[in-house]
C-alpha cells in the first residue's frame, strides 16, 4: 500500500525487489505467529482464555468470509453470522447422524451450508446495497426465528434425534470431535490450522483468476462485462467459498462448544461481525484476524477479566466504525502498519534533532 | 471491416441513434460529434449494453448483435470508458492480465503477452506497482494497455485522453496511432480533442443527434461545412435540451 509511485524508469526496476522482500517479511512473519499459538500459547494461558482463542480462529474464518463478500466483490451481507449458525446445526446434526471422519464432516458441512448461503446470495445478482444488506439482515432473522422454534441443537441419535431440555444424556453426547485432537488444547491446534488452511484458501483465490474477475466487478460492473467476467459465476463463486468457510467454522464451532445453543447466536451479532470486519479491514486478509480479536476477545475482557457488561462494546463497537469509515476506509489492518511507520519516522526525527547540536540549527 | 447498417437506437421519447449506416474499413477511425450525439450509445450497443430497435452490425464477418455481451470480449472486443476504470485493488500487472485471461488467449502465452502490451503503452511503472497509486495518465495508458491485450480484434477507446493536458495526449496519440499495425485491430477513437484525432484516424465519422453527417478521410471531413455547423451550432439548429446524452 505504501508503495511510493515510481516516476523513472529506474524507480520502476528497483520496485520488485522491495516487492519481494517485503513478501518474504510477511511469510515470516506469518510463519512465526502460526508457530508461536500453536506451539507455546495454550501452555502459557488458562483453559478459559484457550477456549476464547478457539472462537477468535473460528469467528476469524467468518470475518474473512465477509471480507471476501464485501472488500473483494463489493456485495454486503448481514447474514454472516446466522450462516455460521446454519454450519453449527448442519455439523452436530451431521455427526450425531453419521460416523464420517472428521475432515470428512467438515467438508460435508461446508459444502451444505455452502448450498444454503448460495442461494442466500442469489438475490444479489439483481440486489446491491442497501436492498442486499436488507435481505441478508432478513436471512439472519428468519435463521434465528427457525433454531429457536426447532429447539436447536435438540441433540440425539440420528439426523432427527430429539431432546427437548437439552441437557446431556448418554443419548445426546457432546457434538463429537476428531479422535486426533480430544483433549481442549489438542483440537484449539486443530481449529488454528483448519482456519489457517481457509486463510489460505481465501488468499489462493484473491491472488488468482477469480481475486481479478472480482476486483473488476467491485470497480464497476459494466467494465467487468466489457472484459468478459461472467458477473452471475464470479458474484455465486464468492458466495459459494465465503458460505463454504462458514460452514466448516460452524462444524468447527459444534465440536468446540459441545452443546451448541441458540441463544449463542443472536441476530444482531451478524451486525457486530460486519461492524468489527469493517473495523478491522475488509481489503486485508489480515483484518478478519483483527476483527476476531475484536469480536472475541474483546467481549471475554470486558466480561470475565474487568466485570463490565458487554453490551458497552456495542457502543465502542459504534465509535470505532465511524472511526474507521471516516478517517481509514482500509480499516486497521491497513491503518496500524502506516500510524505504526509514522510513529517511528516521528521518533526517528527526534532522534536525529537531539543529536545534532544546537548551534548548527539555522 | 464493420459494417454497420440501418442502425437505430430507441430509449423512451428520444432516438440517440437514428437509422446510421456506415463502414468502418481497417486502421484507426475516429468518431466524432457534440455532446449527445450518440458516440458513447454506439459504443454501448457494440458492447452489448444496449439494445438497438432496428439495424445490424457486421464485424469482421459476424453478425455482433446475435454474440452476448460478456462473450463479445472473447471474440476480441475491447473498450474503455470515459470515466478511467483501471482497477485500483489490483496491480499493473494483474489489471492486463485480468483481461487476457477472459480474452480466450493462451494462458501460457500471458506472461509475454501482458508484459507486451505494456511495453507497447510506454508505462514506465513497476508491473506489481498497484493501480490505486498511480497518476491519472498512468491509469489511461494502463487502460490503453488492457484495450490491446489476448489478441484484440475490436477495439473502442472512449475519449482516451479525457482530462489529460496536451503534452501527455501526444505521446497518446503515438501509442493509439500504432495499435492496428502492432495487434491488427480495428480501433475506433471518440474524442473531443480534434487535434488527438487528425493526428491518430485516417478516416473519421461525424454523427450529430444520431444521424450520420459525415464520413471520410479526417482532414476533408474536418473542414466540411456541415460538420463545422454541427459543432458550432447555428441559429435554426439549437440542440433541445432533452437530447444531451450523460457525456
Amino acid at each position: 500500500m505504501s508503495t511510493a509511485p515510481a516516476a523513472s524508469p529506474e524507480a520502476g526496476a528497483r520496485a520488485p525487489f522491495g516487492i519481494e522482500r517485503r513478501l518474504a517479511i510477511r511469510a515470516v512473519v506469518i510463519a512465526a505467529l502460526l508457530v508461536f499459538v500453536l506451539v507455546p500459547l495454550p501452555s502459557l494461558v488458562g483453559s478459559d482464555w484457550l477456549t476464547t482463542f478457539s472462537s477468535t480462529a473460528i469467528y476469524a474464518i467468518v470475518a474473512l468470509g465477509f471480507g471476501i463478500l464485501y472488500g473483494r466483490v463489493g456485495m454486503i451481507s448481514l447474514g454472516q453470522v446466522a450462516l455460521l449458525s446454519v454450519g453449527v446445526w448442519i455439523g452436530a446434526r451431521l455427526a450425531y447422524g453419521t460416523g464420517m471422519p472428521y475432515p470428512i464432516l467438515l467438508l460435508a458441512t461446508g459444502a451444505l451450508t455452502c448450498a444454503v448461503g448460495t442461494l442466500v446470495g442469489l438475490p444479489s445478482l439483481r440486489l446491491s446495497g442497501l436492498y442486499l444488506a436488507l435481505i441478508t439482515l432478513m436471512f439472519a432473522g428468519a435463521t434465528t426465528i427457525v433454531l429457536s422454534v426447532t429447539d436447536f441443537p435438540n441433540g440425539g441419535g440420528g439426523f432427527k434425534g430429539r431432546s427437548v431440555t437439552g441437557a446431556l444424556t448418554t443419548e445426546t453426547p457432546p457434538v463429537r470431535r476428531p479422535s486426533i485432537a480430544e483433549g481442549d488444547v489438542a483440537f484449539y491446534r486443530y481449529i488454528v490450522i483448519v482456519a489457517a488452511i481457509m486463510f489460505l484458501l481465501a488468499l489462493i483465490h484473491v491472488a488468482s483468476k477469480p481475486g481479478r474477475a472480482w476486483a473488476s466487478i467491485r470497480e464497476s460492473e459494466p467494465a467487468a462485462l466489457a472484459a468478459g467476467v461472467n458477473i452471475t459465476f464470479y458474484k455465486m463463486w464468492a458466495f459459494a467459498l465465503a458460505s463454504f468457510m462458514t460452514g466448516v467454522a460452524g462444524c468447527l464451532f459444534a465440536s468446540q462448544v459441545g452443546v451448541p445453543r441458540v441463544i449463542t447466536f443472536r441476530t444482531q451479532d451478524s451486525l457486530t461481525l460486519a461492524a468489527t470486519a469493517l473495523i478491522g479491514g475488509v481489503f486485508s486478509l489480515w483484518g478478519a484476524l483483527v476483527a476476531a480479536v475484536f469480536n472475541q476477545v474483546l467481549p471475554f475482557l470486558f466480561q470475565a477479566e474487568w466485570g463490565i457488561d458487554t453490551n458497552f462494546l456495542l457502543i465502542i463497537f459504534g465509535v470505532g466504525l465511524l472511526q474507521v469509515l471516516l478517517t481509514a476506509p482500509g480499516g486497521l489492518a491497513q491503518q496500524f502498519p502506516r500510524d505504526v511507520a509514522n510513529l517511528g519516522r516521528f521518533v526517528l526525527r527526534g532522534i536525529r534533532s537531539l543529536r545534532r547540536p544546537k548551534g548548527e540549527r539555522p | 471491416m464493420i459494417d454497420v447498417s440501418g442502425l437505430t437506437v430507441r430509449f423512451s421519447g428520444i432516438t440517440p441513434i437514428d437509422d446510421m449506416s456506415l463502414v468502418f474499413p481497417v486502421g484507426t477511425c475516429g468518431l466524432i460529434g457534440p455532446n449527445g450525439a450518440g458516440k458513447t450509445t454506439f459504443f454501448n450497443v457494440l458492447s452489448g449494453f444496449v439494445k438497438p430497435v432496428a439495424g445490424t452490425i457486421t464485424a469482421f464477418d459476424q453478425d455482433l448483435l446475435k454474440m452476448a455481451d460478456f462473450r463479445r470480449a472473447r471474440w476480441g472486443l475491447r473498450r474503455t470508458f470515459q470515466t478511467e476504470m483501471a482497477i485500483e485493488q489490483l496491480s499493473v500487472y494483474d489489471n492486463v492480465a485480468m483481461i487476457h485471461e477472459h480474452s480466450g488467449a493462451k494462458r501460457s502465452s500471458r506472461r509475454s503477452d501482458v508484459h507486451t502490451a505494456l511495453e507497447f503503452v510506454g508505462l514506465p511503472i513497476a508491473p506489481k506497482t498497484k493501480v490505486g497509486v498511480l497518476n491519472a495518465r498512468e491509469r489511461r495508458l494502463v487502460e490503453l494497455a488492457r484495450a490491446v491485450v489476448g489478441e484484440p480484434r475490436l477495439v473502442l477507446l472512449d475519449e482516451p485522453a479525457a482530462g489529460l493536458p496536451d503534452e501527455e495526449t501526444a505521446h497518446l496519440s503515438q501509442v493509439i496511432r500504432k495499435i492496428p499495425d502492432a495487434f491488427g485491430a480495428l480501433t475506433i477513437l471518440v474524442d473531443h480533442d480534434m487535434s488527438l484525432v487528425s493526428r491518430c484516424c485516417a478516416t473519421t465519422a461525424v454523427l450529430d443527434f444520431g444521424k450520420l453527417i459525415a464520413l471520410g478521410p479526417t482532414e476533408e471531413v474536418l473542414r466540411d461545412e456541415q460538420v463545422i455547423k454541427a459543432y458550432l451550432g447555428t441559429e435554426e439548429d439549437v440542440a433541445p435540451l432533452d437530447a444531451t446524452e450523460d457525456e
